[in-house]
């Protein structure tokens, strides 16, 4: 057992979902009593104990467990919450950026009224995303990212300003689509193996690949989920709307958005599916690697080109996307060949750990943009200046997320991408390897055209009166950065952490799904 | 085999009108098109010809092997209890934004609701 103080961790699971659930019903009925401060207080505590929650899990907590809610097992067709460890370094991710928005969210939402709507709003998406990582059966996969999208979808609404409700619509049509595509797999999968939980439908489709015959429902049902979760990971074809939706809504908001909601609703339910439900196979990875190439490239192209400083930051989230999902197609593909194993696993860790470093680093970036429009109202390139001198908290974590993200040594983005550059190599892919080198160059004009115009020269008319952040904002920017730098320098000082950290979701996403599903589904042996 | 293929085709048609339609309310209306089509083939799966509620009667002997076979499945009628709330929330979520929109822009034409560009 996995016990602290005396309780199984297991048992604790559920609560990564009723907690932000909970405080998301109760805000709308405390913001009656029209005392602000007692919301930013629920809401730290929350999100306190969610981090702190997500730590002790990462801490105690080994191997892979069960909860099955209501004490439904199998086979009867029950809700089962799964712990892992690719689990526990998701929620991990979400829930420490989550709390760190909470405190900077606390002081940026003073300008915007219906604060008590915001968090009510704001923890409903946690709590989709917390159910996402931890779902082990399809249905609730579905609920939980619908959960989190509904609650995305108002957020970038969030201002109601013509563009903000524009953008929120095409989110939102877009957004819909990507899961009726994915109900329709879940659907089809159903009918296929009469089970829902993944690790019974995980194994149903090894029986239906060993038993031959042709099956071509399985590649059907794996497209579905493909498209679907490709376009909530906004890969490019299915980007249209992530830069439209993320600069739209409230720095927090884009924060969190950027930061972890793409990732845990869009890259982690595509790995789960392709690597642990119907295994890596070439097809798969193919798909996977000319996602992650195109995101890339188009991404940052796309990017070098923008004067709106959040719609840059939103299209370097494609960009770097593309690495990670780069990094699982490489590895999906030598384990579809039975190459080398040890190559497979560091493609899946350069994923991994770059995913955790594009949420360190791509939240702190969209939280100094936000602060730069708290303290000047514009977030035109051309409009801004001088801010080095003016705000320079601000001004050190910008810089540092910029490194950070172009790759510049000794951040962590350079350890995450090096790693991910060697996998790729390794496997044989020199030419996708030297895109990946390119792309990374590119990305670092981009981030010192920001620096340029935002930091540098003269302040302009606009930001002449700026001031610093207060240090309910700035707080979280340092915190973050002091992230960005020590993972860097951790990884490279001390490689037992991430092995600790990363190593076991690294495990879980080449070995397969180890936790048992019980005996087969109804009606089958 | 013909059902599935309508469903299917019902599916078609939802998205065929959120992809074509000029008009906000008529994309919604092709969501929700798309939305009963996908609900339509969970029915459609767990569907029997001449089958029984799933609801075990008195259980003696070989009864309840007879049940198991002619007993539609109850789960995939759970799973749409699901879906059809979910689908209600974004249905909601979607018709408030198209009447802010409307507020703002005064029109439903998606071609003249065009202030995000690049």
């Amino acid at each position: 057992m996995n016990g602290v103080f005396g309780i199984d961790v297991n048992n604790l699971l559920p609560l990564f979902v009723a907690i932000p659930l909970g405080v998301a019903f109760l805000m709308p009925m405390a913001a009656k009593l029209r005392r602000e401060r007692l919301l930013d207080v629920v809401a730290l505590l929350a999100a306190l104990s969610l981090f702190a929650l997500a730590v002790m899990l990462m801490r105690v907590a080994s191997g892979s467990t069960v909860y099955w809610v209501g004490n439904w097992k199998p086979p009867i067709p029950g809700i089962c919450l799964v712990s892992d460890g690719l689990s526990r370094l998701m929620l991990l991710v979400v829930n420490v950026v989550a709390f760190l928005i909470t405190i900077y969210a606390a002081e940026y939402m003073k300008r915007y009224t219906g604060i008590g709507l915001f968090y009510s709003l704001f923890f409903s998406m946690i709590a989709g995303m917390n159910g996402v990582v931890l779902a082990g059966d399809f249905f609730n996969l579905y609920v939980f990212i619908e959960v989190a999208s509904l609650s995305s979808y108002v957020l970038v609404a969030f201002g109601i300003e013509a563009e903000q409700l524009e953008a929120s619509f095409k989110y939102l049509v877009l957004g819909s689509i990507s899961t009726l595509v994915v109900l329709t797999g879940v659907v089809l999968l159903y009918s296929l193996t009469g089970t829902l939980n993944m690790a019974q439908v995980g194994r149903e489709m090894g029986r239906i690949a060993a038993a031959g015959a042709g099956a071509k429902a399985p590649y059907l049902a794996l497209g579905l989920f493909m498209a679907g979760f490709a376009l909530k990971a906004a890969m490019v074809p299915f980007h249209a709307w992530l830069p439209d939706a993320h600069p739209a809504a409230p720095a927090p908001v884009s924060a969190m958005l950027s930061g972890v909601l793409i990732k845990a609703i869009g890259v982690y339910a595509l790995v789960r599916i392709t690597f642990n439900v119907f295994g890596p196979s070439i097809g798969a990875a193919w798909v996977l690697m000319t996602l992650g190439t195109i995101s890339m490239v188009v991404g940052v192209f796309l990017a070098v080109g923008q004067w709106d400083l959040k719609r840059l930051l939103a299209y370097h989230s494609i960009s770097q996307m593309g690495y990670v999902v780069l990094a699982f197609g490489v590895g999906a593909e030598v384990l579809a060949n039975h190459g080398p194993v040890a190559v497979a696993s560091l493609a899946v860790f350069g994923g991994l750990f770059h995913m955790m470093n594009h949420a360190a680093f791509k939240s702190l970036l969209f939280l100094t943009s936000g602060a730069i429009e708290y303290a000047t109202g514009t977030r035109q390139l051309k409009e801004l200046g001088g801010l080095a001198k003016l705000m320079p908290v601000t001004s050190s974590c910008c810089r540092i997320a910029s490194l950070s993200i172009a790759g510049v040594p000794p951040f962590s983005g350079f350890w995450s991408k090096l790693v991910i550059i060697i996998a790729v190599v390794q496997a044989g892919h020199v030419v996708l390897g030297t895109i990946a080198v390119i792309v990374s160059f590119m990305t670092l004009v981009s981030f010192v055209k920001v620096q340029r115009y935002v930091l540098g020269g003269e302040p302009s008319e606009k930001t002449a009166g700026a001031r610093e952040v207060p240090a309910g904002m700035a707080i979280p920017m340092v915190t973050l950065s002091a992230v960005c730098l020590v993972l860097g320098v951790v990884v490279f000082l001390y490689p037992p952490f991430t092995d600790s950290v990363i190593g076991p979701a690294r495990d879980v996403v080449v070995r397969g799904l180890e936790y048992i599903g019980g005996p087969g589904p109804m009606g089958k042996p | 085999m013909l059902v599935y293929v309508l469903c299917l085709a019902l599916m078609a048609v939802g998205i065929y009108a959120m992809v074509a339609k000029k008009n906000v309310v008529k994309i919604i209306i092709g969501l929700m098109v798309t939305e009963y089509a996908v609900n339509m083939l969970l029915v459609v799966i767990g569907w029997r010809t001449g089958g029984v509620p799933p609801i075990l009667p008195e259980s003696s002997g070989g009864a309840t092997t007879r049940f198991l076979a002619h007993a539609v499945d109850p789960l995939a009628q759970a799973l749409i209890m699901t879906s059809i709330i979910v689908s209600l929330a974004v249905l909601l979520v979607s018709v408030a934004l198209a009447i802010r929109i409307h507020q703002k822009y005064g029109t439903f034409d998606i071609t003249e609701i065009r202030k995000l560009k690049g």
